[in-house]
């Protein structure tokens, strides 16, 4: 559904920038400076919920985090490359954000610390600007340390705002409490996506997808039906086909036949449309090459068509990817046995089990990336010729 | 002229129309097929003796058949449009209103949202670099499949009725609209940029004058993408709100109690509310970009 | 059409007797070919009549629309003629094409861009089936032909245009074809670059004997590379002149700066210009 705009940009093909300059980051030392003054005048939290409120000069431990980040920003001002000054700031956020991590193992309630806060805001801007640097610098820097670090600062911040403000575990638990639940109900998840994943997804996605290449072949040998099927195509990709899970559910049973073949349907069209227009992809110019060889259809198909083919096909596969997913746990609502991540979500939300909820949303968030990932390594492998990836 | 129009109707009405031909044929077969033991027991239950044309009918006419035949799938949504007022539940206009509204409010927070994140994105250059990889990262996760979860922790959060919906279906729709718009806001001509320096225009101004409008086409096309989605989305997450209104409410009730021609029409009214909102979105792009004087 | 057929017999005569000349590769006879557009049928060729003998550099030369890439496409059996009779090579264009007996060249380089450079010029031959070790040495010679040994294992957008273009005539050669068609081949590329495979392409043809049929639009290009000059003309398209062009067959960038040459280079713009008279 979101398939082609997905594929497009996690192709990279985004249109090469031209980003409108920003004032350099330096402006933001200053303000770094003053949120981190106007913090030590503010407490930093309070021993147990009910406790008096301590302040810096009271916890000589955090006086020590501070003039480390301090000391560790004030190092990087004399370094002689901006690249070494970021590495220095880098540590400088790691400590202040490790603070509020050896608060809370004291036993601090974060829930009135405005100072620490005000502190951890002062760290993340200049986190900011550290990014900033980095990413100026094109190579593995900015495509994969950069988003690191972002989705690091992410975590840490929902895991210290969680414990800080003692949300309650209902509404958002720690993502240390989720990995704690992930790893104790392993087996119980094993199982969840043995049924689901290896029985259902895999098999729906080879045989939807399987259907959708040949019937596209089909349809190029008989353009009669490629014309019927193309308009039923474009109509498909925007009706919701999920809501034949329950008539599946009815024809099939519980078991992964029935998830196979709501994924069966609603892979089919993503392929089908995909494989249509790779073939189209080749240029006049080349088949006119082909046949001044005089090579017959299929020698033209494998030696020319489907390589050109290859980007639409792998665009149509990640597309599907996620839809298959998707297909197999909703379809598990509306029945299954015992065992499969759709039942796991839906049984334990029922039962305010939530921490076992998000260890499957884990699961299912690392199935649907893995899968994705995996088929765009192997694109970039097979198609490393195409003018969109050779941009790296 | 005429001759256009005879390439027209040969060309592509005709392969269409012996499709769905062949879609119907195989479509009032299969019901023979799955719907025939049923019918054949219901026939011998009676005790007279019965005939092809019998079984046929019989087959055609099942109260709760495996797979309903067209006709009886239109039947019951004239009757459920026409039968009761708009606002009865068993109207099922009243049902696609519903999930409609929650659609569209869910679209219209996923635009803001994303047209914010690629304003930014394309702005900023840290954010292209940290935001973008996330918010590509973040549609690899099966969000649809959870959908019914959120749609529980935010009721624990106090959000009830429409907005968990909405907010489901935002979740959904940023993303397309994110990603068409970085490129749309990028899809200005390295010239016209450079023009708009010669008049020393400020990052305001060209966003206004330049990348705004150039972005259009993109805009729509995301918008298309995402009101199919969107209406997905909240269809979805009606599923676990135990049965108050919407389509997909209805499928889950239909799937309960085995009115399997309930879940048909559900199904069919879910494709037409899907198909009308997308053509909404065309027309709106056909107004607007003939505004724009595009081509 | 009758120009056409006036300024056929002189060539053929001058060569003394017919069995004297060698043999025809080409032979078109009053070929016409009509497409039939949604309005209007468009003639694309009306009775073009043509020999072209072996070892011939033949220039079809023509302002666009005239015809000049259809007649080629028709020879090399991508396009059928809707009238009039055509062999290639002693047997009908298609029976050519399948026994492999030309190598087209077209206006782009048409190169695999998931293929290397050589496993691009070894395309035709996998396609023919010949085994691995002939193929490889088939293309590593004919790339040594086009100057471009050693690039072998390059991909095609990690060269240049010319050397992309180099690179199709290789693939072309590599057929070991009778007859080479070209279809501006060097349209796309810059002046410089397109003097530099000019020189290049008449230093082959002097060196392999190849019958050549070159379509092209510039008329230096025309009259520097060719034994004969085919001028055409658009709506209908149709030859109006064939020019012989007698020029040493050892050519060097200076020769277009001679008299002869610009002599010739005149004819061939006098008979364009008459094309256009006809249809204003």
């Amino acid at each position: 559904m979101s398939g082609p705009v997905l594929a497009q940009a996690a192709g990279g093909k985004a249109a090469p920038a031209r980003p409108v300059r920003r004032p350099s980051p330096a402006g933001m030392l200053p303000v770094v400076a003053g949120l981190a003054a106007l913090a030590l005048f503010l407490p930093i939290g309070q021993r147990g919920a009910e406790g008096a409120a301590v302040t810096w000069l009271g916890h000589p431990m955090a006086l020590l985090f501070l003039l480390g980040a301090a000391l560790c920003v004030g190092t990087g001002r004399s370094a002689v490359t901006p690249m070494r000054s970021a590495v220095m700031e880098l540590a400088a956020v790691l400590l202040a954000w490790a603070l509020p991590f050896h608060l809370l193992g004291e036993g601090f309630d974060l829930g009135r610390a405005w100072g620490m806060w005000l502190f951890l805001v002062a760290a993340t801007v200049l986190l900011w600007r550290v990014l900033a640097v980095f990413s100026a610098v094109p190579g593995a820097l900015r495509s994969a340390v950069v988003p690191g670090l972002f989705g690091l600062g992410l975590l840490a911040g929902w895991e210290v705002v969680v414990r800080g403000f003692s949300v309650p575990f209902i509404l958002l638990p720690a993502p240390s409490a989720i990995l704690a639940t992930t790893a104790a109900q392993a087996p119980v998840l094993w199982a969840d996506f043995y049924q689901t994943v290896v029985k259902s997804v895999l098999r729906g996605y080879l045989i939807g997808c399987g259907a959708g290449f040949a019937v596209a072949i089909l349809a190029d040998r008989v353009p009669f039906l490629a014309r019927g099927l193309l308009p039923l195509g474009n109509v498909a990709s925007a009706i919701p086909i999920v809501g034949i899970a329950p008539i599946m559910v009815m024809w099939f049973g519980f078991d992964w036949q029935s998830k196979a073949a709501v994924i069966v349907v609603m892979t089919f069209f993503p392929m089908l449309i995909n494989t249509l227009a790779g073939l189209a992809a080749s240029e006049r110019i080349q088949i006119d090459l082909m046949r001044s060889y005089a090579a017959g259809y299929w020698r033209t198909l494998a030696l020319l068509r489907l390589p050109n083919a290859l980007p639409f096909l792998y665009n149509g596969l990640k597309i599907n990817s996620t839809l298959a997913l998707i297909g197999a746990i909703v379809a598990e609502f509306f029945g299954t046995p015992v065992v499969g991540m759709g039942f796991r979500i839906s049984t334990e939300v029922a039962r305010m089990n939530l921490d076992i909820v998000w260890a499957t949303i884990v699961v299912a968030a690392l199935t649907g990336s893995l899968f994705y990932g995996g088929l765009a390594l192997l694109e970039r492998a097979t198609t490393a010729w195409h003018p969109s990836m050779r941009r790296r | 002229m005429t001759t256009r129009v005879g390439v027209t109707v040969g060309e592509r009405l005709l392969p269409l129309g012996v499709t769905l031909l062949a879609v119907l044929v195989l479509w009032y077969a299969g019901t023979l097929w799955l719907n025939g033991p049923q019918a054949a027991e219901m026939l011998n239950r009676a005790g007279t003796d019965w005939g092809a044309m019998d079984f046929a009918r019989r087959a055609f006419t099942m109260p709760r058949p495996l797979l309903p035949t067209p006709d009886q799938i239109l039947v019951e949504l004239h009757k459920s449009v026409t039968g009761y007022p708009l606002t009865n539940v068993r109207n099922l206009l009243y049902h696609a209103g519903v999930t409609a509204g929650a659609a569209l409010t869910g679209l219209g927070l996923g635009v803001l949202l994303g047209i914010v994140l690629a304003a930014g994105i394309v702005h900023v250059k840290v954010l292209e670099h940290s935001l973008l990889p996330w918010v590509i990262a973040s549609q690899t996760i099966p969000i649809l499949a959870i959908a019914p979860m959120v749609v529980v922790i935010l009721g624990n959060a106090g959000l009830t009725g429409l907005m968990p919906k909405a907010l489901i279906c935002m979740y959904l729709c940023f993303f397309p609209i994110t990603v068409g718009m970085v490129k749309g806001l990028r899809a200005a001509d390295p010239l016209w940029l450079d023009l708009m320096r010669t008049y020393s225009a400020g990052a305001a101004t060209t966003f206004w004058k330049l990348r705004t409008p150039a972005s259009l086409p993109y805009l729509f096309a995301s918008l298309k993408v995402s009101v199919a989605i969107s209406v997905v989305g909240a269809i979805v997450a009606e599923l676990p709100t135990g049965g108050q209104a919407g389509i997909g409410t209805r499928l889950l009730s239909g799937s309960y109690y085995g009115q399997t021609i309930q879940i048909w029409s559900a199904l069919v009214m879910a494709a037409l509310l899907s198909m009308a909102l997308i053509g909404v979105v065309r027309v709106a792009e056909t107004v607007v970009v003939r505004q724009a004087g595009a081509r | 059409m009758v120009l056409a057929q006036t300024s056929l017999q002189p060539s053929e005569a001058a060569g003394g007797a017919p069995d004297a000349l060698p043999r025809p590769i080409v032979q078109a006879d009053k070929l016409s070919l009509v497409y039939q557009a949604t309005d209007k049928p468009v003639v694309a060729l009306s009775e073009v009549s043509l020999i072209i003998r072996e070892g011939d550099f033949v220039s079809l030369i023509g302002p666009s629309g005239c015809g000049k890439t259809t007649l080629l496409r028709v020879i090399a059996d991508l396009e059928r003629p809707t009238g009039g009779a055509i062999t290639v090579a002693g047997t009908t264009p298609e029976k050519a094409r399948l026994d492999r007996l030309y190598g087209y060249v077209f206006q782009a380089p048409a190169l695999y861009p998931w293929r290397s450079i050589e496993r691009n010029v070894m395309l035709p031959l996998e396609i023919m089936g010949l085994p691995k070790a002939e193929r490889q040495a088939r293309a590593r010679a004919q790339l040594e032909l086009v100057g471009l040994a050693g690039f072998e294992k390059k991909f095609p957008w990690q060269l240049s245009g010319g050397m992309q273009q180099r690179t199709s005539i290789a693939r072309a050669l590599a057929l070991q074809p009778e007859l080479l068609l070209m279809d501006e081949p060097f349209g796309a590329l810059d002046e410089i670059t397109r003097d530099h495979l000019n020189l290049h392409l008449t230093q082959l043809w002097r060196r392999m004997g190849k019958t050549c049929v070159f379509v092209t639009h510039s008329i230096s290009e025309a009259v520097f590379l060719s034994t004969r000059i085919v001028v055409m003309s658009p709506r209908p398209g149709r030859i109006l002149d064939v020019i012989d062009c007698d020029l040493p067959r050892e050519r060097t960038l200076d020769l277009r700066e001679t008299p002869e040459f610009a002599a010739i280079a005149h004819r061939v713009r006098e008979g364009l210009k008459e094309g256009h008279s006809y249809d204003d």
